[in-house]
């Protein structure tokens, strides 16, 4: 009677884990399996079927000038994105953190780009960093500021991704925040008041300690972000002028798409794999341990 | 805790919030205000208003098939919400409360997901839709999202929370595993499956790169693609207005439902993201 007990309920767990399991082992481990398939393989339009070429993708990639440039793009990209967007964040949260009518219509002027389309953020900042009659250049001649040619300059086109990227970014990051204040119990802000507590102390000794695991949890979400985000690339500059705005991901969509090349695009795609799986790696192996007290 | 620095560093920085705002709002408005003013105002003045006028919109909608944009990412958000919420659902209950061989294992393999989502394995899944013989259809679209590790995390620790003393009940009465499901697990989640249908919801209105390389025709395209070829198509400045007030048909609906639903809308993304 048991045994019999433990054998429907097992079934029952396969059969409701199946449609979900189904379509996991079709676009997430199949295409990967996939992409190392192909990553050993010499594979185009021309060839469809492929040619076994062993490490020769690999060896190709690490020495193609462009694929260099692109790892370094992305490094710049995360290291311009990820610690503005958390420490600016961040502030908004602790700033806004009273419900007022005011700090309501901040929140919400904060918060707006995230339920916006990056293929939208990138139209409207076309138009401010337009050379001509562009928001920025009005502004810039205004207070006498140097104009700057933003996305046709290879020194100014990444500084302008990175800009567009915070404002997408960081009133999705504030939530956080603001759910971990939430999380912080109020008698912990009381007792330190009593005590005659500087604001900036509290901030440094009782507000950013306590958001910590916030925090590595944002920290995570920027990371993986920096490597997924190519949208805006497709509207505001197509990877140039000269790569300078080419990130991995928009180079995989150049090689399979405009230059017909499965067995790069495959190779690029291993590697990105690998640096998502390196980034929660970070994650289960040393942030968990510290967030968890 | 009132000391001059405190009053300093107080004063500062609730001016800095309120200019950032100011740096938020503005493109925004800037962008409504060009949409609505005659094509050529985008030469003038930032204030030099020469009249408001809804002819870039009707340009814009009779330019592009906006109304067909419309249509297909409708299809495509509500298609990739009903079957992964019934998948996430069937998923996060076997995980939250049945008991079988390898569940561990098949848990780690749906972890898995989240490290490496869909997003960034175009080229592969273009080949396996290829395979399947279904380039330039919606359903191409929305495959690759019809199991989300997310969702079933999410709704697995909901269901957790359900008192086990509900289920026990609920077979004491003799209710079928069906029944329980209907008609306890889903009703208790209920804010989850809200805050899902808006957070998911909301990302595949706005996906771009996925739809972009799977879609050919007018028909299939979903508004965020369609604009990018309506803006590629008019890049000049006399096309500004235009392609701003195209614009704006991507954004409004789900600007306008954030602001009417400001507070759900929060909620939810807070609670996605906390679970």
């Amino acid at each position: 009677m048991f045994k019999k007990q433990t054998l429907k309920v097992n079934m029952y767990g396969y059969l409701f884990l199946l449609p979900a399991l189904i379509f996991l082992i079709l676009f997430t481990y199949y295409p990967t399996l996939l992409s190392i398939h192909d990553s050993f393989y010499l594979k185009d339009n021309l060839r469809p079927e492929g040619a076994f070429v062993g490490l020769d993708n690999y060896k190709y990639l690490l020495q193609d000038d462009v694929f260099q440039k692109v790892l370094w793009n992305n490094l710049i990209f995360a290291i311009g994105t990820v610690p503005t967007s958390i420490m600016l964040a961040m502030f908004m949260a602790v700033k806004l953190n009273k419900v007022t009518r005011i700090n309501q219509w901040m929140k919400t002027s904060y918060f707006y780009p995230t339920v916006i389309p990056l293929v939208a953020v990138a139209n409207i900042w076309l138009f401010i960093y337009q050379p001509d009659f562009g928001l920025y250049t009005r502004f810039a001649d205004f207070f006498g500021l140097p104009d700057i040619p933003w996305l046709q300059s290879e020194l100014w086109v990444m500084p302008a991704m990175i800009i567009l990227t915070i404002w997408k970014e960081a009133g999705f990051f504030m939530i956080f925040f603001l759910a971990g204040l939430q999380n912080i119990p109020n008698h912990i802000y009381e007792s330190a008041s009593m005590e005659g507590a500087s604001n900036g102390y509290v901030f440094r000794k009782l507000t950013f300690p306590l958001l910590m695991p916030t925090t590595l949890f944002v920290f995570i979400i920027a990371l993986t972000n920096s490597v997924k985000t190519v949208d805006h690339i497709f509207v505001m500059t197509e990877g140039g002028p000269n790569n300078a705005s080419n990130l991995i991901l928009y180079y995989i969509y150049q090689n399979r798409f405009t230059f017909g090349d499965i067995g790069i695009a495959a190779t690029a795609s291993v590697i990105l794999i690998v640096v998502l799986l390196a980034i929660s790696l970070i994650n289960f192996f040393v942030l968990d341990r510290k967030i968890h007290y | 805790m009132n000391t001059t620095k405190d009053k300093i560093i107080h004063v500062f920085s609730t001016a800095c919030i309120i200019l950032l705002s100011f740096v938020w709002i503005i493109p925004l408005m800037w962008s409504i205000s060009i949409a609505f003013r005659p094509a050529n105002d985008v030469y003038k003045g930032l204030f030099d208003i020469s009249g408001i006028t809804f002819e870039n919109f009707v340009n814009a909608w009779n330019e592009a098939p906006f109304g067909s944009y419309y249509i297909a990412t409708i299809i495509i958000v509500v298609g990739i919400l009903c079957v992964q919420l019934v998948t996430s659902v069937l998923a996060a209950y076997a995980f939250a409360r049945l008991e079988f061989l390898g569940k561990n294992v098949l848990f780690v393999l749906f972890i898995v997901q989240l490290m490496i989502p869909a997003d960034v394995l175009i080229a592969p899944n273009y080949e396996i839709i290829s395979d399947f013989g279904l380039i330039d259809t919606k359903i191409a679209v929305m495959l690759p999202y019809f199991a989300s590790a997310f969702s079933i995390f999410l709704l697995r620790q909901t269901f957790k929370q359900v008192p086990i003393e509900f289920d026990e009940s609920a077979k004491m009465e003799g209710a079928s595993m069906w029944n329980i499901l209907t008609k306890i697990y889903i009703p208790m989640a209920k804010p989850t499956l809200t805050a899902l249908t808006l957070t998911v919801g909301s990302f595949h209105w706005n996906n771009y790169l996925w739809p972009l390389i799977v879609t050919n025709s007018e028909e299939n395209r979903p508004l965020t693609v369609g604009l990018s070829v309506f803006s590629a198509s008019s890049e000049s400045g006399a096309n500004w207005a235009t392609v701003t007030a195209g614009m704006l048909f991507v954004i409004l609906p789900l600007l306008i439902a954030f602001i009417i639903f400001q507070r759900q809308f929060i909620n939810s993304f807070m609670h996605a993201g906390l679970k």
